[in-house]
């Protein structure tokens, strides 16, 4: 556990066919809401959440749509400690989505990264296309950890962030951030007025 | 893709993609292909392997360069200034939070065959080598003068029509000797030829004024640029990015790619035999190959050194001009380069870029004084590039055309070309003091 009051910045990206659900487990762990007739992700892609007993603020990357049509950049993938690739358990088609996205991680993502498998909708467990025994086969021999979730009734959500946020190195193995790096602001810093040079 | 789009934006330059993410953000449904399998087109930044393919197809790099994902090669290498518009849009767009920047260490000018550090600070003023003493004093003067210049108070215009007046003129006012001239207008105004001189002397101070202003913008930076973390290519994914998130649709791999026209009216984009509509089409030149002419042509040569460059202090990142008459050119000579700090190559490797505009018919030979300076050379890529400027506005066509990467060493014609296409498609300006765009983000 990190020390109290050092929270510790993670990047997390979503990944997943279009309609696993990806944007309403977000919306489900950060906010607490569920819409039913959730708009594909428009306008807010970039979401935080701390989770103070953890020590960890999570930066959540959602898709934007760019997955459709396989035209994520690479700057999504960069520098992410962890990842949760969602798949639909009533859609096999998204099964098989999420099983090249877990190859398209390996590939760009950083070899250390936390992945988790998210059986998303599983409310709907009547019309299930996914066996929970595949999945977790599946997961098992990807090293991802598996939780069969839904963003509907709320039901494992909060424990697939809390279990990432649980297994992320702690600060000193993670990633740092850059030494002299610049945030760029609005307003010029206020600084002594100095002039031009040979004054 | 059989659907109708308000905008369709061919290539994801950096000018492409800050357009698809203005026009998303206000509002417009907007479809951006590329024909390539990245991002970036002419200003991506590539890895080691893309680096081979374009280079050298059908080698495979060096085992000794180290992995090939820790490259990320500038295809136009140029800093960004600290106070420049492009910073501006970053800003008001805020699309800085998926991207990291650093300071560039410093900033330096070749001065008699010798490379010497540009002043940052009064105290490296009075001991810079750069002028004599008198010439200090008066060069003393001269900036202040610049300093104090309102456009809207004439108390501070001491009598002088900047509107009007020549650079040449000003610069004789302050009886300026012309290695100093050639100081500030090259290594501070940072034009890339002496064309400025004859022209009147308002914009030059304005130049002058964004260095100084960016020299001071942050704390603790010893240079008026910053760079992103990564290379310049997290630009325009970062803008693609910004587009996306407002409904922008991505789609790369599309080699064949071809603007649909009806009655020489772009009406669209045809790729893999299905065309989407659109009211527009947006793109960099390479796109529209009939509604371009030719205006000059860059050379540019990307360097892995296993060193930094010598005489800049051990420099993490550098950047250093040739001024034309130092070098008896025309235009000036650039050279840049970035390491491991910006997370553009592996720990113990730098890149240094060299570039120019060509002037003869053999270009690369033109880049010999800046190549001079680099010591051992790794590898060597030399890239010449045909810049060209679209023919026609886009209001009877449809098509609204980039222009080139110029030849200058920051983005400040970039934006200025992104702001006036922006305009000319949607008949406003854009407001870079307001940061709305950031609170609809939210």
């Amino acid at each position: 556990m990190a020390d109290v009051g050092s929270i510790q910045q993670a990047k997390l990206v979503l990944l997943g066919d279009m309609g696993a659900g990806k944007s309403s487990l977000v919306l489900r762990f950060v906010k607490g809401q569920f819409f039913d007739y959730q708009e594909s992700t428009i306008g807010a892609a970039f979401l935080t959440k701390t989770i103070p007993e953890k020590g960890v603020k999570f930066e959540i990357w959602d898709t934007a749509g760019q997955e459709r049509y396989h035209s994520l950049a690479p700057m999504y993938y960069r520098g992410a400690a962890a990842a949760v690739v969602v798949f639909d358990i009533t859609n096999a088609e998204s099964f098989a989505k999420a099983k090249n996205w877990v190859k398209e991680l390996q590939r760009q993502g950083n070899p250390n990264m936390i992945m988790a498998l998210a059986g998303n909708k599983a409310d709907l467990a009547a019309q299930r296309a996914v066996t929970t025994e595949d999945a977790k086969a599946y997961a098992d021999e990807n090293s991802l950890f598996f939780w069969e979730t839904s963003a509907k009734t709320n039901v494992n959500v909060a424990e697939v962030f809390h279990d990432i946020a649980e297994r992320l190195p702690r600060a000193s193995a993670a990633p740092q951030p850059p030494v002299g790096g610049i945030t760029l602001t609005e307003t010029v810093p206020e600084r002594t007025k100095k002039s031009a040079c040979c004054s | 893709m059989d659907e109708s789009y308000d905008a369709i934006v061919l290539g994801t330059g950096l000018k492409e993609c800050v357009l698809s993410g203005l026009l998303s953000v206000d509002g417009l449904k907007v479809l951006h292909i590329d024909r390539n399998n990245y991002y970036g087109g002419e200003s991506a930044s590539l890895s080691l392997q893309q680096l081979f393919e374009r280079f050298r197809p059908g080698q495979q790099p060096p085992k000794s360069l180290g992995p090939s994902r820790d490259y990320n090669v500038d295809m136009v290498p140029k800093f960004i200034m600290n106070s420049g518009e492009l910073v501006r849009v970053l800003v008001h767009t805020d699309v800085t939070k998926y991207l990291e920047f650093k300071g560039v260490d410093g900033s330096f000018v070749q001065n008699k065959g010798r490379v010497e550090k540009v002043p940052a600070t009064d105290y490296e003023a009075l001991r810079s080598p750069l002028l004599g003493l008198f010439e200090k004093r008066r060069m003393r003067s001269f900036l202040l003068f610049v300093q104090e210049y309102d456009e809207t108070n004439p108390k501070t215009h001491k009598g002088y029509d900047l509107r009007r007046m020549p650079m040449a003129a000003l610069y004789k006012e302050y009886g300026l000797d012309p290695m100093t001239v050639d100081f500030i207008g090259h290594a501070i105004a940072l034009h890339r030829d002496d064309g400025y001189m004859g022209e009147p002397a308002l914009s030059t101070v304005k130049k002058i004024r964004l260095y100084y202003d960016s020299l001071m913008r942050f704390e603790g930076t010893s240079s008026p640029y910053i760079y992103p973390l990564y290379g310049l290519g997290e630009l325009p994914q970062a803008f693609a990015r910004l587009s996306a998130v407002y409904g922008g649709t991505y789609m790369l791999s599309k080699p064949d790619a071809q603007v649909a026209y009806e009655n020489g009216v772009a009406v669209g984009v045809t790729a893999d035999g299905e065309t989407a509509k659109a009211k527009l089409v947006v793109g960099d030149p390479s796109y529209f190959p009939d509604k371009v002419q030719k205006t000059s042509r860059v050379v540019r040569a990307a360097c892995i050194l296993s060193h930094p460059i010598p005489n800049t202090n051990n420099s993490a990142s550098a950047q250093i001009i040739l001024p034309q008459k130092q070098v008896n050119r025309r235009s000036d000579i650039y050279v840049f380069s970035c390491s491991a700090s910006h997370n553009v190559v592996p720990k113990d490797k730098w890149l240094a870029f060299v570039s120019t505009t060509v002037e003869t018919s053999n270009p690369e030979a033109e880049l010999a004084p800046g190549l001079a300076l680099l010591g051992p050379i790794d590898e060597k890529f030399v890239d010449v590039v045909d810049v060209y400027d679209p023919l026609e506005s886009g209001q009877r066509d449809k098509c609204f055309i980039s222009k080139g990467y110029d030849a200058t060493s920051h983005f400040e014609t970039t934006v200025e070309d992104i702001l006036e296409i922006y305009t000319r498609i949607t008949g406003k300006v854009l407001d870079l003091s307001s940061k709305d765009v950031s609170q609809a983000a939210q």
